[in-house]
């Protein structure tokens, strides 16, 4: 199982997201709230540091376990399907509070309403899954 | 063991999140998590209904391995990691909740105006979450990833479309704070 690794890592981020509070829905509506550092000190020192680690990627300075040059995925995506899918998924968070590593995470706390919001979140890829191509990109 | 039972603060949980990222691409594969609600369509069988779904999933078994361990991991700091749920929230915010009605504010992670099993099986209940999960897998989809995908992974490589669903993310949870929530407690 070379893919066990996944699984330790999900092990590690779900306990992350969990001591951090990240996965609080009282975090996110402080959050948009703009009443706390906290959640934007999160995100943004993720993304900072994220950075500085993309750089070491892209030079080539840290290569994968199999030696190859470490290449995140281009976005691909248009600017009405970013920021309009960009939207209805902030909305859906707004809400609930969970995004949708958290709504795994959450299962471990609170079983019942986040089996809900998976049902409702496979209902809504599948039902983007169906639509796409009529969607305006 | 003290730390581990205490809060996290910021500081912390930046570099550790920035890690899971790093590990991720040095396991060779891209950091994300809303992907994941296509790969389990596909396993439901949903291909039959769309060729959007007729993707062969066992290419994503990691990812389905680190979505159990996000379970397993969550189960473990419920029952192990967390002693208390208490949050310092601020204080402004604790009282506008109690002055939307919610109780408890702050002595635990989740609302019971929400996540209580009597709420969750009344019909606005149920519809809060149901919805809010349509619009979480629909919207990921629709702007290509979610807050891993987009919020981490793209912002931190630079990607102008990232940007644009970020600023997506925020307007749809300012609206969400600022005026769904009020109207629906």
């Amino acid at each position: 199982m070379k893919n066990i690794k996944f699984l330790i890592l999900g092990i590690f981020f779900a306990i992350v997201l969990s001591k951090t509070e990240a996965i609080s829905w009282y975090r996110f509506y402080e959050m948009f709230r703009f009443q706390s550092f906290h959640m934007f000190g999160i995100i943004g020192g993720a993304v900072v540091i994220s950075a500085i680690i993309m750089q070491l990627f892209k030079s080539g300075k840290i290569k994968d376990i199999n030696g190859n040059k470490i290449v995140p995925k281009p976005k691909e995506k248009g600017f009405i399907s970013t920021v309009l899918g960009g939207t209805l998924f902030g909305l859906g968070w707004g809400i609930s509070g969970a995004c949708a590593a958290p709504i795994f995470v959450i299962l471990g706390f609170k079983f019942l309403p986040a089996l809900i919001l998976l049902v409702g979140a496979l209902l809504g890829a599948f039902l983007y899954g169906i639509i796409s191509k009529k969607l305006p990109n | 063991m003290d730390f581990i039972l205490q809060p996290w603060p910021w500081y912390v949980g930046g570099p550790l999140i920035a890690l899971s990222l790093f590990l991720y691409f040095y396991f060779g594969k891209n950091f994300g998590a809303s992907t994941n609600f296509e790969t389990l369509c596909t396993m439901a069988g949903a291909g039959k209904v769309s060729d959007y779904f007729k993707k062969d999933w066992k290419e994503r078994d990691f990812a389905l391995l680190f979505v159990v361990g996000l379970i397993i991991g969550g189960f473990i700091s419920a029952m192990y990691l967390i002693p208390n749920q208490n949050i310092d929230l601020n204080p402004k915010t604790v009282q506008e909740l109690t002055d939307l009605g919610f109780s408890n504010v702050a002595n635990q992670y989740f609302p019971d105006e929400i996540f209580s099993e009597e709420v969750v099986f009344s019909l606005k209940g149920f519809l809060i979450l149901i919805l809010s999960g349509v619009l979480i897998g629909f919207g990921t989809r629709y702007a290509g990833g979610c807050t891993s995908g987009h919020a981490i992974t793209g912002l931190s490589s630079l990607q102008l479309p990232s940007l644009l669903a970020v600023i997506g993310f925020f307007i749809g949870g300012i609206i969400a704070a600022w005026f769904i929530i009020p109207i629906l407690f």
